[in-house]
């Protein structure tokens, strides 16, 4: 027998090799996250005469597993904006708690809530922007939507880096590659928001969800969609892609290993 | 020999111990802090303004984020819209340490101002920038800033600087992604280099043109000239150009549209 009290209860070196002490490490360098774990795909957007309409998917993936089929990923902010999270959902989470505290402590103030959908937007991408610089990111890219302090539609988008930036329609992930070109041929950047009905911004999205269902392979065809207008926030959290089949791939003829 | 006996402490060694802690190589960071946000800034002063220009595209690799994202700040206005200033900030580069970088300049020459009562000149300006930038040294702001206004005597002054804060006062300066295509160009019109009277002589004996401060309108075309042959050669150039001209009469921005391809 080892007489030797460390290698008791342990792996035999004669057999299973030696023991990698690596694992037993706890010095060494803080371990932040290095990477996303369960994440979220895209969100997307459209701002039109008298709001802003967003959209994403219900599904969190752990690699390429789809490990929840029902998370939320947008979220209201007391009636006066609305954040899209992708990327790392336990980030999200956490974001979602400042969030929380900033509201309740706001509708405790004198004053009541007065945060519109910008100054949530500065926020955000100021915490973004610090943990950055800390080596220890929220690994997220969010979208946020409402209005301005003078009232006109607001849509904005800060990442993990802190850089921010808006327009007319934008999208996180994969939708950056496929719903913005789409979005982008529908309403011109140069056309007028106030030109764009919320019935066409909706249809709008929900032709990109589509797309993204079928070719973005981390989606799912379960999702949420909300709606902000002066009338307040109309969110639908349990909507879905009807009719939608991957049944017609197998008629597809003529590349690929099928020749006739 | 000791070292041998160290690391192994006992003669049916053991691979390792609740002590041991040193042997296993630090990790990487794999985690990067920095993008670019591509865009060019560009910079010329005349005798009585100055003229600081920027694309208004935003890219992250081949995706355009925005057409419309400025690049060239008012500092130390008296409000959101940066009423009431008297200088001019430009950053290209990572945008998101572009924007922490105007917003700490901007704090800056207000408090200047709350507390001297006066408004901050540019020179000092300038020199506070370059301290701002130097401060982070070892995690730079990673942009190409320059600065512009109209000095003491009411001449336009020109101020670029590197991500570390090394500065020097110029009368013209490109930068960003474009800079390597457009600053040759700015030698050459505005500086004037190797350009030379006609008729002066033979070889060396030619006499080069002297430079000298340009007019107005013959500067704004400059800019638009560079910008519009910067877009055709830069894919990440273009989409709009915001020039903003700082005088004696404060500061006027002019927007032109640029090719979206």
């Amino acid at each position: 027998m080892n007489h030797f009290p460390e290698s008791w209860g342990r792996p035999r070196d004669d057999i299973y090799g030696t023991y990698n002490p690596a694992y037993l490490q706890s010095t060494g360098p803080k371990a932040h996250t290095q990477s996303p774990a369960v994440t979220g795909t895209s969100v997307i957007a459209v701002k039109f005469n008298g709001g802003v309409a967003i959209a994403a998917d219900n599904l969190a993936s752990y690699g390429s597993l789809a490990r929840f089929t029902d998370v939320k990923r947008l979220r209201k902010f007391s009636d006066t904006a609305v954040v899209g999270f992708s990327g790392d959902v336990s980030d999200m989470q956490y974001m979602d708690r400042l969030l929380e505290s900033i509201d309740i402590r706001e509708n405790y103030s004198t004053h009541g809530n007065m945060l519109n959908a910008k100054n949530l937007h500065t926020y955000l991408s100021k915490v973004l922007y610090k943990r950055r610089s800390e080596f220890n990111p929220l690994w997220n890219h969010i979208l946020v939507v409402g209005f301005d302090g003078d009232k006109k539609p607001f849509l904005s988008s800060a990442d993990l880096l802190g850089t921010t930036y808006s327009a007319p329609h934008l999208a996180t992930g994969f939708g950056a590659h496929l719903a913005v070109p789409i979005l982008r041929r529908l309403f011109p950047e140069d056309r007028p928001t106030e030109d764009i009905t919320k019935e066409d911004a909706v249809k709008a999205l929900r032709e990109c969800l589509k797309v993204l269902w079928y070719r973005d392979a981390r989606s799912l065809d379960k999702y949420s969609l909300a709606i902000i207008t002066e009338e307040g926030v109309e969110i639908k959290e349990d909507q879905r892609l009807e009719n939608q089949s991957w049944a017609f791939a197998e008629t597809i003829r003529g590349y690929g290993a099928q020749v006739v | 020999m000791t070292s041998l006996v160290n690391q192994q402490p006992h003669s049916e060694a053991i691979g390792y111990s609740f002590s041991q802690s040193t042997h296993a190589p630090n990790k990487q960071h794999s985690f990067y802090p920095y993008t670019d946000n591509g865009g060019s800034t560009l910079g010329i002063t005349g005798a009585d303004f100055a003229i600081l220009a920027g694309d208004t595209r935003s890219v992250a690799g081949y995706n355009i984020n925005s057409r419309y994202a400025p690049k060239v700040f008012k500092i130390g206005g008296d409000d959101e819209t940066g009423e009431g200033a008297h200088i001019l900030l430009s950053v290209v580069g990572f945008a998101a340490d572009g924007h922490a970088l105007k917003e700490r300049l901007d704090a800056v020459v207000k408090m200047y101002k709350y507390q001297h009562g006066k408004p901050m000149s540019v020179r000092a300006c300038a020199q506070r920038l370059s301290t701002i930038l130097y401060q982070k040294r070892f995690f730079p702001y990673y942009v190409h800033a320059i600065l512009a206004g109209l000095d003491e005597e009411g001449t336009g002054a020109l101020y670029s600087y590197d991500p570390v804060g090394s500065y020097e006062r110029e009368q013209c300066r490109a930068a960003g992604s474009a800079a390597s295509l457009i600053m040759p160009f700015l030698d050459n019109q505005v500086n004037f280099k190797n350009q030379y009277i006609p008729g002066s002589g033979e070889g060396h004996a030619l006499e080069p043109k002297k430079a000298g401060p340009l007019p107005r309108s013959t500067v704004e075309q400059l800019v638009r000239d560079a910008f519009t042959s910067a877009v055709e050669r830069h894919i990440e150039v273009g989409d709009g150009l915001q020039m903003m001209v700082i005088t004696a009469n404060g500061i006027e921005e002019i927007y032109t549209p640029l090719k979206q391809d």
